[in-house]
This record gives C-alpha cells, sequence and structure tokens, in this order.
C-alpha cells in the first residue's frame, strides 16, 4: 500500500482508557462488553459515542452490547468472530480469568482479534481493584499473544497496532496495559487521526477474515470433538502462524512509524550499548526503570534496560538481538507474583530464552523481582535501591522491592528521597474531598495547560475507598518535555489544600518542598490560619520557606451562588499563584471550559461559575508565619483500640499502610471486625439534634439511619449519675418499662449529615410546626458536647434483648452490629444490612458479593461490621462477584455438617451429660430470637462438662462445639451479582433444600462501578449501557422464584413500609427452608438527592412501581394463600414516582408520554398478575387475603 | 357577523381562547380544541424556578458524585443524554407547529431578569408566535418598596423584548398600587399586550401532617369583575392590547369581557370542569348572544364598556364600591 503524507497529529490531553476506546471504537463494528474496574470507562465511552451516533472508520456506527457477566461476554465474542465481524472488548482481572475458556477457543481457531485489558490484581487473600500483572500472566497458556504498553501514548499506539495485525497474523492479541497507573493516567499525546487508521489497516486480511465467516453459502464445520489419533498433530498445525506473529507485529509497527514517526520494536533496548547490567519489565514499571537507567548513566553509570513490549508469542531471537553482548547480570523485574514457581513468568521467559542463546552468551548472572502489585508505587528510588543492591552483590536470585519483607528477608531496602525529577518539571499536589470537585477541576486544569500551551502536562489521582467524605489526592505534573514518570508526586512545587480538616488528617506537609507553595482553603480570615494550623505544618513551612496562601472557597462560593462547589475557585487560586500561563489565558481558558462542559443546557450555572471565577483572586490572602504552636502528642480514637488495630489498622488509616512490613500482616486475609468505630471521620456539617419533649419515640430515625449513627436506649435512671451536663433524657413510653428513661444520642462524628432521619420523623413541635422531635443543626458548636454524650450513651447498659418489643421501635434497640460504614451518605442499602445485624447479629455469617457493599462493607483500612459486648457479631467474607450465591450455600452446608457432627458427638456422650442438654442441643431449631438464648444457656451448661470428660468423642466436641448452637448464613449482594452475573447460582441454590438466606439489596443498577444497566434495571430508566433508556422491563425475581413454591420470598421496601420489612426478616429466618428477600435501594445512580430516599420508596410502592409482597409456603398449612400483596392497589400514578428521578427523564420526555403509558400499563399488569397468582393458589381466602 | 380579532397583533378568529393549563399538554388535546373552535393555543407556563432548578439541579445531585471513587467516574449517564424540561418544552412548540396551523403563545412564568430569560428568545425561535409574560412577585422583603419591585418587572419585559421580537403579552397580577400608570411603563418597555390578571395559588395548612398545602380552587364568574373592571379602565389609556383571564365560564361572561375592551378572553376552569368539548358550547353561545342582540361585529362590541366608553364612568370608579356597600345596608 502506498503510504501518503499526513497532516500533523493533533494532540490531546485525557488518560488511556479514552485514547484506546477511541481506537477501538474506530476500527470495530460491535462490542461486547461487561464493566470491571479499572477497564469499564473503555467501554462507557463506546456507549457514549455509539448513543451519540458517531462513526468508525467503516462509516458505521457501532454497537454496544452489554451481557451479564465476562463469561457471556467472551461467548458472544466468539460467536461475533465466527461470523466475521470485527469485534473488541474491554476487560481487567476476574472478568479476564472468566474469559480465559473462550480465549483458547479464539486462539485455537486462529480467530483474529484484540482484547484490551487494564491489568489488575486477581483476587487472592483479598480484593484489589488496582494494577499488576497477575491477570494477564493468568492467560499466558491461552494461545492469546500478548503486547504490553508502557503510557498513555502507547497505549492509544498500540490499540492501532495489535487491531492492525492481528488480521494480518491470525493470532488473536491481548493488548495491556496497567490498570490506574495508565488507564486513569491523564496525559498529553499525539492523537491518531481516522487517516493513519485506515493507512494502517490490512484491507486484504479484512477481506479474508470476513470470508472466513460462517456462512451457510459456503458451509464449514467448527468446535469438532477430536480424538487421540488427531488432536496433537491439529494443534501443531498452528505453528506457523505464531512463529510468524512476531514478524508481522514488527512490520506493522514500522508502518506505523512511517505514518506516524513514533517507533516501536518487540523488544525495546533503552541505556548504554556496552551495558553489563541489563533490567527486562515490561508495562510503565519499564519506564521508571528506563527513567532511572538514564539518571543512572548521567551519573557513571553502564546500565541498560530491555522493555518487553511483545510478551507472546515471545521472540527469543529478538531478545538476544537487543540484549547487549556485554551484559554479565540480568535483573528480571515482574508485576506479579506466581507462588511455588521456579521464578514469576517474566524471569522464567527470559531465563528459557538465555538456555537457548549461543553457548557464550548463557554465562549471565540472571536475577528476578518482584514490584508493584497491586498499585504498590514503583519509583526511580526504588530502581536505584535494586541498583545499589546489586552493585553491593546483595541482590538475591529472587528478591521484592517496595516493600519491607522481614518474615522472609527478600526484600531490598532503598533510600526513599532519591528524586530524579528533572528541574523544568512543576509539580503540584492537590487533597480534597470527593464531593468538592477537586478530581475533575484538576483534569480540567491538566487539559487547559496540556492544551493551551506548548507545555506537556500529566496528572493522576489517588482515591480512598470511602463513598461519603472520600479524600482524594490530584498529583500534577507538567513541563517542556515529554512526561512519564509513571508515580506520584513526593515532593511538590505548590499544594492544594481544599478542605482545612485535612491538614490534620493528611500528611500535607509531606509534600511541600522547599519553597513551595501551599494554598489553603480556610472559613476563617486570613489573620486567623496561621494559629489554626497543626503544629507539624507550621514546622514544616518554616523550614523550607513555604509560601502560605489561604481563600475562603465556600463563602465565594456562597456568593455566587455556587452552593459547596469551590472547585473552579481553587482551580483559580491555582493559576493565579502558580503563574503557569498568563492569568488572563488560564481564566479564559477556565471559563471557556466551564461554558464547554455545561453549554447552551446550563447558562445559569455558566453564568455562577463565571462568576467565581472572578471573585476568587480577590479573595486569595498571604499568610504569614506566626508564632509555633507546641507539638504535642496526637490522641486518637484508635487509642482505645487492641493492638492490632493500633499497629496495624491505624497505620494504613493514617496514610502509612506502605511503611508497614510484612510481619504486620495475617497471613490469610483474616482481620478483626469492628474498626470503623475508632475512624471518627467527622463528614458532617450538620447533625440531628434531639428534642425530647417532642418525640413520639417511635424509633424511626434510628432504623432509617445508614451508619448507625443515630441510636436510642432506655435505662434506668439511677444510670445517669454521671451523666455529662447536656445529656439529654426523658421518660421511657412504655407500660412494661415503668421508671425507665429514654435517649436518643448522635454520633457527632460518625454522622453524614444525610438527614433521613429528620426526614422520616413523624413528631412536630405544636408550637413551631417546622421544628420536628430531630432538627439538622451545625455539628461544630456541638460537637464536643456530643462526643462526650454519645461515649457516655454508648456505655449505658443495652436493653436485655428478649424484653424489647416485636415492632420497629423494639428492633432498635437492638444493638447494630453494622456501624459507621463508608457508605454512601443516605445510602439505601445499609438500613437493611444494620437490621439484620441487629436481629441477627451475634449468630450471623454474612456472604458477601462484590460490589457496594463488599467495598462499605471489607474494604480496609476500617471495616464495619463489629461485635456486641460479649465479643460476637458477624463473621463477614467476601469470595468473589459470581459466586456468591454458592460460595453462601457452601457455608450453609459447612454449617450443617458440622452441627451434624457436633450433634452426633454429643449424642455419644449422653449419659456424661445428661439427656436434657442433649434434647436442648440437637433440636432443629431457627436461630431466632429465644431460641437462641435457649441454645446459649444449653451450650453454657454444656462446656465445663465438656472439661471432664476424657473421650475422643468429648475431645472433638469440644473444638465443634459453638456448632450446635443456630447459625445463619445470609448471603448478600447487589443486583448486579443476583440477577446477572451470579444469577445461574443463585436460581440453583434457591431451588435445594436447606436454610439458604438470600438478600438482594437492589439499586436497579450496578452502583459500585458507575451506574451501569442490570437486568433490574426497569423499563425506560437510563443507565450506562442503556443511555436513551431501558427497552426491557425490570426481571421481577421474586415472582420468578416464587415458581419453585418452596422458597420463602418478600419484596421490601424500608421506607415505604417499616414494619414489613421487619416481618420479612423476622420470616426469612424463621423459614426452615430457602429464603429470598429483594429490598429496594435507592441510590445515588438514580439521580436525585438521597434525602428524599424515603419519599420515593413510599410513591415506589403507591405507584406500583415496586410492589410489596411476601410469599410464605406455611401459609398453605393453614389454608391461606402463600401470596400476601402488602401494598395497596396502585392509585398514584407512575409518573409522580418516575417525575423525581433523572433516571426516568428520557421515558417522561420522548413520544409525548408515551413511554410512561407502556409503564403504567407494565405496572397495572404486575399488579392484577400477583392478585390473580394469590387466587389462585388459595381461590377459597384469595378475597380476605387481597 | 365579524368574529375576528387581533390580540398583541396575532389575528384571532373570535376573541375566544382556551388558556394555559394542563390539558394543552398533550397533542391530542390541541388537536380537539382547534376542532372545537379554539382560534389559538395558549401554553402552560415555563416557570423561571424550573428553567434554573434544570439547570443547576442535575448537576447538583450529579457532580457531588463525580470522580469521587476511584471505580465509577460517573453514576448516570452524560447529563446532555438528559432532556431537561425547558428543552422539552421547546419540543412541544415545534410539535404543537407541526400539529395545527393556530398561533401558539407560549408562556414564561417568573419575576427577576436572570438566565431563564434566554428561553425567550429559543421558544421564539421553537415557533411560538406570541410570549405570555407571566410576572409575578410576592413582596416578603420589608426594605424593598413598590418602586423596586415595579422596576425588577420592567426590567424583565425590557430584557425578553431586547433578545425578541415577537408579540409580548404581560400576564399581571392585579397588586399594583398605580396600576395605569405602570401598564403605561409596561407598554414603554415593549410589552405588546396586558392580561388581566393572573389567579394564584394560596397556602392552605394541612391540619393532619401539620404542614402547608398551596391550593388553587377552580374560578368563578364572579372573579371577572375585577378584570372587568380594570380593562374597562385601561382601556383606551394604553397603547397595549388586552386579553382577560380568570372567571370566565358563561357566553355572558365572554361578552363583558370583549365589551370592556378585551381583544382576548381566555378561559380554563371552564374546560378543566366541564371538558374540551365545553369550549364550543361556549364559543356557540358568544356568537348567539351576538346574534340575538344584533352586534355586527367584535369590532363593534370592543370596548364599549370601557372607562371612555360606558354611560356611567363614574361607575366603575370608587362609587360604585360605596353603592355596593349601601345596596347591603338596604
Amino acid at each position: 500500500m502506498v503510504t501518503i503524507p499526513l497532516p500533523p497529529a493533533e494532540k490531546a490531553t485525557l488518560d488511556a482508557n479514552e485514547a484506546v476506546a477511541s481506537v477501538a471504537y474506530r476500527l470495530n463494528e460491535i462490542f461486547a462488553i461487561y464493566p470491571i474496574t479499572p477497564s469499564s470507562p473503555m467501554a462507557e465511552f463506546c456507549d457514549e459515542w455509539s448513543a451519540g451516533g458517531k462513526k468508525n472508520v467503516f462509516g458505521e456506527v457501532p454497537s454496544v452490547v452489554q451481557m451479564q457477566s465476562e463469561a457471556g461476554v467472551a461467548g458472544t465474542l466468539h460467536g461475533l468472530l465466527q461470523g466475521g465481524t470485527l469485534t473488541t472488548s474491554f476487560t481487567a482481572s476476574q472478568g479476564l480469568l472468566l474469559m480465559i475458556p473462550n480465549l483458547y477457543k479464539i486462539a485455537g481457531e486462529l480467530t483474529p482479534f484484540v482484547l484490551h485489558v487494564t491489568a489488575r490484581t486477581l483476587a487472592t487473600h483479598a480484593l484489589s481493584i488496582f494494577g499488576d500483572h497477575s491477570d494477564v500472566m493468568a492467560c499466558r497458556a491461552t494461545g492469546m499473544g500478548m503486547v504490553a504498553s508502557r503510557n498513555v501514548q502507547e497505549a492509544q499506539d498500540m490499540a492501532a497496532i495489535t487491531h492492525a495485525a492481528t488480521l494480518r497474523a491470525r493470532v488473536p492479541l491481548i493488548h495491556f496495559f496497567d490498570g490506574f497507573r495508565t488507564s486513569h493516567e491523564v496525559n498529553k499525546i499525539s492523537l491518531l487521526s481516522e487517516e493513519v487508521l485506515k493507512n494502517l489497516w490490512p484491507n486484504q486480511e479484512a477481506a479474508e477474515f470476513r470470508r472466513h465467516g460462517l456462512s451457510p453459502e459456503r458451509p464449514a464445520l467448527r468446535g469438532t470433538a477430536q480424538n487421540p489419533d488427531v488432536f496433537f498433530q491439529a494443534r501443531e498445525a498452528a505453528n506457523p502462524f505464531y512463529d510468524r506473529a512476531p514478524e508481522i507485529l514488527q512490520e506493522t509497527m514500522d508502518k506505523f512509524a512511517e505514518l506516524t514517526g513514533r517507533s516501536y520494536r518487540l523488544f525495546e533496548y533503552h541505556g548504554d550499548p556496552e551495558a553489563e547490567e541489563v533490567y527486562v519489565a515490561m508495562g510503565s514499571g519499564a519506564e521508571t526503570i528506563a527513567e532511572t537507567v538514564e539518571w543512572k548513566n548521567r551519573h557513571g553509570g553502564k546500565a541498560g534496560v530491555i522493555n518487553v513490549r511483545v510478551y507472546r508469542p515471545f521472540a527469543t531471537e529478538a531478545f538476544l538481538e537487543v540484549l547487549p553482548k556485554s551484559v554479565r547480570k540480568l535483573i528480571v523485574l515482574d508485576r506479579t507474583k506466581e507462588p511455588g514457581a521456579v521464578g514469576e513468568p517474566l524471569f522464567t521467559d527470559v531465563a528459557g530464552a538465555l538456555m537457548q542463546a549461543p553457548a557464550d552468551r548463557r554465562g549471565v548472572d540472571l536475577h528476578g523481582g518482584i514490584y508493584g502489585l497491586s498499585s504498590k508505587e514503583f519509583t526511580p528510588a526504588m530502581v536505584a535501591g535494586v541498583m545499589e543492591a546489586s552493585a553491593k552483590n546483595e541482590l538475591g536470585r529472587h528478591f521484592t522491592v517496595g516493600i519491607e519483607d522481614d518474615v522472609t528477608k527478600r526484600s531490598i531496602p532503598y533510600d526513599e528521597t532519591v528524586d530524579i525529577t528533572e528541574d523544568d518539571t512543576f509539580s503540584a499536589v492537590f487533597f480534597g474531598l470527593g464531593s468538592d470537585g477537586t478530581v475533575g477541576a484538576n483534569k480540567n486544569s491538566i487539559k487547559i495547560i496540556g492544551e493551551e500551551t506548548e507545555n506537556h502536562a500529566q496528572g493522576y489521582f489517588v482515591y480512598d475507598s470511602k463513598k461519603s467524605g472520600a479524600v482524594t489526592v490530584s498529583h500534577l505534573r507538567f513541563g517542556p518535555h515529554v512526561i512519564k514518570a509513571p508515580y506520584l508526586i513526593r515532593q511538590a512545587d505548590f499544594v492544594g489544600c481544599h478542605q482545612f480538616n485535612l491538614l490534620e488528617r493528611q500528611p500535607v506537609e509531606e509534600y511541600l518542598a522547599p519553597g513551595s507553595t501551599l494554598l489553603i482553603n480556610a472559613s476563617c480570615p486570613a489573620e486567623q490560619v496561621w494559629d489554626r494550623l497543626p503544629a507539624r505544618l507550621q514546622k514544616v513551612i518554616c523550614e523550607k520557606e513555604v509560601k502560605v496562601y489561604t481563600i475562603d472557597a465556600y463563602n465565594v462560593a456562597k456568593a455566587t451562588g455556587m452552593g459547596g462547589r469551590i472547585n473552579t475557585i481553587m482551580q483559580v487560586g491555582f493559576f493565579h499563584l502558580t503563574g503557569v500561563i498568563p492569568e488572563e489565558q488560564a481564566i479564559g481558558a477556565i471559563k471557556n471550559a466551564i461554558s464547554k462542559t455545561y453549554g447552551r443546557k446550563g447558562p445559569e450555572i455558566v453564568k455562577r461559575n463565571h462568576a467565581a471565577v472572578d471573585a476568587a483572586i480577590a479573595a486569595v490572602k498571604k499568610v504569614d508565619p506566626g508564632s509555633m504552636k507546641e507539638e504535642k502528642p496526637a490522641t486518637s480514637p484508635f487509642d482505645k483500640a487492641p493492638d492490632f488495630v493500633q499497629r496495624v489498622t491505624k497505620t494504613i488509616n493514617d496514610g502509612f499502610g506502605d511503611r508497614l512490613p510484612v510481619s504486620a500482616f495475617p497471613v490469610d486475609g483474616t482481620w478483626p471486625t469492628g474498626t470503623t468505630r475508632y475512624e471518627k471521620r467527622d463528614l458532617a456539617a450538620e447533625i440531628p439534634v434531639w428534642d425530647p419533649e417532642v418525640c413520639i419515640q417511635c424509633n424511626k430515625c434510628a432504623l432509617v439511619c445508614p451508619h448507625a449513627a443515630i441510636r436510642p436506649k432506655f435505662y434506668k435512671e439511677e444510670e445517669l449519675a454521671k451523666a455529662p451536663e447536656s445529656f439529654k433524657s426523658i421518660k421511657f413510653r412504655s407500660r412494661d418499662h415503668d421508671g425507665y428513661l429514654y435517649t436518643l444520642q448522635v454520633a457527632p462524628e460518625d454522622c453524614t449529615g444525610c438527614t433521613l432521619c429528620v426526614q422520616v420523623c413523624p413528631a412536630k413541635n405544636k408550637s413551631a410546626p417546622k421544628y420536628k422531635a430531630i432538627n439538622m443543626e451545625p455539628q461544630e458548636p456541638l460537637l464536643e458536647a456530643e462526643k462526650e454524650n454519645y461515649d457516655f450513651f454508648l456505655n449505658l447498659p443495652n436493653p436485655d434483648r428478649s424484653t424489647v418489643s416485636n415492632d420497629i421501635k423494639g428492633s432498635q434497640f437492638l444493638e447494630p452490629l453494622f456501624e459507621y460504614s463508608g457508605a454512601c451518605a443516605g445510602c439505601g442499602e445499609t438500613p437493611y444490612l444494620k437490621l439484620l445485624t441487629q436481629l441477627y447479629g451475634d449468630r450471623l455469617v454474612i456472604a458477601n458479593a462484590t460490589g457496594c457493599s463488599s467495598i462499605y462493607g471489607g474494604n480496609l483500612p476500617t471495616t464495619p461490621y463489629a461485635t456486641d459486648a460479649s465479643g460476637k457479631g458477624p463473621a463477614w467474607v467476601n469470595s468473589l462477584f459470581e459466586d456468591n450465591a454458592e460460595f453462601g450455600y457452601g457455608l450453609r452446608l459447612a454449617f450443617d455438617q458440622l452441627q451434624g457432627r457436633a450433634r452426633h458427638l454429643l449424642r455419644a456422650i449422653a449419659p456424661q451429660v445428661g439427656d436434657e442438654l442433649v434434647n436442648t442441643l440437637t433440636e432443629d431449631r431457627p436461630a431466632l430470637e429465644e431460641e437462641m438464648v435457649t441454645a446459649r444457656q444449653a451450650l453454657a451448661e454444656l462446656l465445663p462438662k465438656l472439661e471432664q470428660i476424657d473421650s475422643p468423642e468429648g475431645r472433638e466436641l469440644k473444638v465443634i462445639a459453638d456448632n450446635l448452637l443456630p447459625r445463619t448464613v445470609w448471603t448478600v449482594g447487589g443486583d448486579g451479582w443476583a440477577y446477572d452475573i451470579g444469577y445461574g447460582g443463585l436460581d440453583h441454590v434457591l431451588s435445594q433444600p436447606g436454610r439458604t438466606r438470600i438478600l438482594i439489596l437492589d439499586t436497579e443498577v450496578y452502583s459500585n462501578t458507575g451506574g451501569q444497566c442490570s437486568k433490574a434495571t426497569p423499563f425506560g430508566a437510563s443507565a450506562k449501557f442503556t443511555i436513551a433508556g431501558k427497552t426491557t422491563g425490570k426481571k421481577d425475581i421474586a415472582r420468578q422464584v416464587i415458581d419453585y413454591g418452596g422458597v420463602y420470598v418478600a419484596r421490601v421496601a424500608f421506607g415505604a413500609k417499616d414494619v414489613h420489612t421487619l416481618n420479612a426478616f423476622r420470616e426469612a429466618e424463621s423459614y426452615p427452608g430457602p429464603a429470598l428477600i429483594v429490598a429496594y435501594s435507592h441510590c445515588i445512580a438514580h439521580g436525585y438527592d438521597l434525602r428524599h430516599g424515603l419519599d420515593q420508596q413510599k410513591l415506589a410502592m403507591q405507584t406500583g412501581a415496586w410492589p410489596l409482597y411476601r410469599y410464605d409456603p406455611r401459609r398453605m398449612e393453614k389454608n391461606l394463600s402463600p401470596l400476601v400483596l402488602d401494598s395497596p392497589r396502585p392509585k398514584v400514578p407512575l409518573d409522580q414516582y418516575l417525575r423525581n428521578e433523572l433516571r426516568f427523564r428520557a421515558l417522561l420526555q420522548k413520544n409525548d408520554g408515551a413511554g410512561v403509558k407502556i409503564a403504567q400499563a407494565q405496572v397495572e399488569h404486575r399488579f392484577d398478575d400477583l392478585k390473580r397468582l394469590s387466587a389462585t393458589l388459595a381461590p377459597e381466602i384469595a378475597e380476605e387475603d387481597l | 357577523m365579524d368574529l375576528s380579532t387581533k390580540y398583541a397583533g396575532i389575528p384571532l378568529a373570535h376573541p375566544l381562547l382556551p388558556g394555559a393549563s394542563p390539558l394543552v399538554d398533550k397533542l391530542d388535546n390541541i388537536r380537539q380544541l382547534e376542532d372545537c373552535g379554539a382560534p389559538g393555543i395558549v401554553l402552560h407556563s415555563l416557570f423561571e424556578e424550573q428553567i434554573i432548578g434544570e439547570q443547576t439541579g442535575p448537576y447538583s445531585i450529579r457532580e457531588p458524585h463525580e470522580e469521587a471513587f476511584a471505580e465509577a467516574r460517573t453514576y448516570l449517564p452524560a447529563s446532555e443524554d438528559f432532556i431537561l424540561s425547558p428543552e422539552d418544552y421547546l419540543e412541544h412548540i415545534r410539535h404543537c407547529k407541526e400539529a395545527t396551523n393556530l398561533p401558539i403563545f407560549a408562556s414564561l412564568n417568573g419575576s427577576r431578569s436572570g438566565e431563564w430569560l434566554h428561553y425567550a428568545r429559543e421558544i421564539e425561535q421553537a415557533g411560538a408566535d406570541a410570549l405570555e409574560l407571566n410576572l409575578y412577585f410576592l413582596p416578603s422583603d420589608p426594605s424593598e418598596n413598590a418602586e423596586d419591585i415595579e422596576k425588577i418587572t420592567l426590567e424583565v419585559i425590557q430584557e425578553v423584548r431586547s433578545v425578541t421580537k415577537f408579540p409580548i403579552i404581560v400576564k399581571l397580577s392585579p397588586f399594583f398600587s398605580s396600576l395605569p400608570h405602570f401598564a403605561n411603563e409596561m407598554a414603554a418597555a415593549g410589552a405588546n399586550g396586558l392580561l388581566l390578571f393572573n389567579r394564584f395559588y394560596y397556602p392552605d395548612i394541612d391540619l393532619e401532617n401539620l404542614e402547608v398545602e398551596p391550593k388553587l380552587e377552580l374560578s368563578r364568574s364572579s372573579e371577572l369583575l375585577l378584570r372587568l373592571r380594570w380593562t374597562a379602565m385601561l382601556h383606551g389609556r394604553v397603547k397595549t392590547s388586552f386579553g382577560i383571564t380568570g372567571g370566565v365560564h358563561t357566553p355572558e361572561d365572554v361578552v363583558k369581557s370583549v365589551m370592556v375592551g378585551a381583544d382576548a378572553v381566555q378561559t380554563v376552569s371552564c374546560l378543566l370542569k366541564n371538558g374540551i368539548p365545553a369550549f364550543r358550547s361556549l364559543l356557540a353561545g358568544f356568537q348567539q348572544w351576538m346574534e340575538e342582540n344584533e352586534y355586527e361585529s367584535v369590532r363593534q362590541m370592543k370596548g364599549s364598556f370601557s372607562h371612555h366608553n360606558c354611560p356611567n364612568p363614574s361607575a366603575l370608579e370608587r362609587t360604585n364600591y360605596l353603592r355596593t356597600l349601601q345596596l347591603w345596608r338596604a
């Protein structure tokens, strides 16, 4: 093909996900996808472009199909490829694992195909969403070729090269780049034009691929079963294609170089041509090594590095070709771990390649190191540490770097202060909250610098794992040269702290370089700022001569109608103080960006933002250092924690987890529970304040609180002897507790300020009905007193569980053993989990599917499942996303098995312990309160007796005696798990006998990964991958399970009818067979302020969008219909529910409301269907029930 | 008999117009109104709060959750993928224009000048023939005087005038201290028509839930009297077109309205109460009255009972009030 001269490439500032997606979109026809972090944005970009009608290079608008799992995606891809369509997908980690069977097939059939992978850690002792190569390394044997990219530019370029090369080679390829580090790094790159893509495209081979597609016009058979006589030979028949593939990849790269000037090789050597010490690595880590090698060589070193670009097929000759003949020592660095192997994968490949080298080149000293698991930082300082250890001959054959391994001593020490940053690179670090828009503004700043100036720019963003009050740290670099540096900034020229209280909670001062600038958002006059700074920060400011400025960004935001959004104000402050580009130009660019973002649809937003920008500069004030505070040893709520929690959890929580050595950690992923109680995140600007005189003591506020941050207790008056002065109490309204007092107490540092408690409060002040029994008031003036009150409250005795009533009020006197999670403020899921722990926490095991509930339930550093005063509480475990139902079923079977064994042993020693005790402990009983009390008492009697029994049965029973207690296993997860990826398992375990308990927290989308459509998404709702509104209805999973006949099923919504939810939880637990509860959970992905979550739940019920019902097979024994509809016939028009949520906009406003009519008909039809079903099941009593 | 009239420069087959109501949200209803003889359609109001709310609301809901968590950039599809109400309103205007040949009077409702006003231009571009500018300001700030409020209102009219060319009809509240003076100022600011008067929601108290409940009852014919008086007072003194809305239930109500000077007479409650076919009866009744009383044209009737033309203009003023009281005493 003739290469035509092309115009200079357009530059843009974007992340690798967008860059790769842009190429993949333009070179394919259809995408089969499933969301998984960190690859989801690629699929989302394609979906948005598709919905917007953007065309590929073939002039078509590609389509996007979402599947139920990556296994489903892989099957679809296989079919698409066999049909002869150009297709691709994006995945990572567990998703990639689920695709492996089809990858073998796709490769075995020599199918041209590229899969883009954001390389991510595989779940082992823990899940991690972050990056390493363990997922792609698990695919080594599939026959997929593997091509690695080190940075954003390369990721874009390799996307194009691999799509072109695979068509020629017929070897399918995995194109991978490091999850987060590369996928989410924003950098300035040269874009690939449509002309480049077209010129690179192998038209002839693409046509051959089409012709190879199955067709009845040229029938062929694929997927045969073969026997021992031929399989082997047929497998070897593909060899020539693998032999040719590296050459084709190189030819494609060469052609790409002609078109773009960017040259790539199968293996790329950087460094001294006469190097004696050479490193081998792939992915972003190879970039870090290359930078460090260059730095080292500038200072007299003679090192080199080979970047492995094409890892499979591994072209041994090409590798040996780039390896300098001078090499004496090869140090291979793997970003993965293969326990028990002779070495990590790249190490063994290099070792194998060397073995195949001519004899005179084999005598190389080979070392293998592991770095960067789960996005652990990999810095030039670490590389320098390896170099130094190598120079001293202290490098073991196998080593680790970046951690301190004080157990097996494999780690290399390094000097973390080594800094190779070039002087002409400006660096800035920003501390903010997720909710204040800091990251968005910084992404915008990078774009402005990258696209308005000749400068290069890079941005990387670090998030914690909280969904409320999340802290973000942004790392920005810019300068005249290309910026690679795939690691965080250590010392910044500019530090912005967008939240004053982060100065206390985050190690801000550690990032301040000498002479740097610090800009603080403070809601006080500039003159008062210095005295409010933490002593340690004051000290660093003085020592490093840091210039300090402040801005009252919240005040500016308020004055300009921006509410709590301070991001553009802080952004202006940054440009103003740094002068990285002329101020006028910066302001103009910020304003342009605002206009572009909010556009025609938001002129009011544009106006307010512009006003905020204009007001910001004048609000920046200098802060002059004053007198120094005395540095006092910090106290922390963790001071009261157990030793492990203080040593480990607190360290992680303080932001110093990187410093913990290997010995600090449990060896098998087992962690203590109940650690959120030490964190005290202090998030709420306003907290609820109780008015005892108005309160009717219904405890609804406690029920709906997502964070267990408002709690009631009743107690005897004498308990108040040492009460703090401001502690409130009032006579307890209970006929059974005469003389008792009642208190409703807020946890002032754990409350997120969501206001659900105030929303649900039914009591109003008669003199001023705007006040309820609880009212939101500013937290700051109340904080100290309420902290003291809450401490006192927690130490009041908990009410005797057996004396509380069976209603909502009573349930809230039971201690919640799920508290202060990192869930969103106003979360609609957590109240169910809290209730579950209140009812059954001391006998509860939770199998938790991956998703929101596993993140706020089990993401370090602190976790919310807690213990009661006797140390009992939920045991919690997460297996995977796709297998949770089966996993929970396994746990249930395990406990049944152990209980059976324990009972068998107990019966064997009946003569020694007495028949009554044996009968009590071997009787089948549900894990309900009374049964539990009986069983616990019996066990308490048994244990001392066991001490006296010296028989094999007695000794064995001592180990497993706790299994004689009733135990409940609740399998918990979201709709993504239950309706989609885990549905097969969920369906199966519910068809099995036994006390399976399943709770689906149904938010009607994949919430954790950003609101992608699931089969629980209702008709008409807009979600990712169904942007224009879902065209099919929501799967009524509860209705489906009813068909089994023997399963207890309930569909609940606590905000619609709380007592119904409570009853369902009780009935499900008492049911002797499997039970399913489907729980309506309002969510930020629904597009409204969650303070109205309870109102929406009520409307969902009233309109029929979410009918409440219970199916209890036990009712049939009483000749009653097992199906009870607990919500009335829909009387409120459905649009009253729909119009409050952004997700239903498309439904409401398209086609003159035709969609709403369909939706209305659907809810009415469903109600009629349920009513009919109920009547059919027991005709003689149906009317009464309905 | 010539029933034609011109309302703010827009020719109408007759003066009776279906006023703004939820009825006109559906194209089917608009077609039905046309079949019943409606000479034009007044669309429901697009509110200032609605426009600002639609602009700011989606962002204030979405943005605090964006770029806040490693696994999700956002939680909803991009904003431009949602149709916001104002856009929907413009779309509705386009559909109305496609569905009927009648003139479309769109409506904007608000009080202070601001970014919502640019929708006036978009409404014009979407094909509306005129704009009903529904201005109401409930003063709760003791530091704001009557002059301030009039000034704010005039600014809004001027602003809309500056960005549009189509007729502007200002829908007024009756609560101005010197309506004739202010009406002239509104005309000078660019108003082509004045519509008397707006009817308001009033707060009621829900005793069970201790909540304030805004309520709007359907109008009654007695409410027309206030409109008749002020139209009569202004007609001829202010060089704008006039419309009457509020309390028009019978053919006689229409007749009286035209007599005091209304170019257009809007009815809403009557249609909400009796259904769209009631429009046909009302129109027929009006025509019948004119025939029976031998009026040749609407033009002949229009303004015959204005302050300028009525036999006893003083009766329109204070004496009218006194006499009513005296009658009661008797």
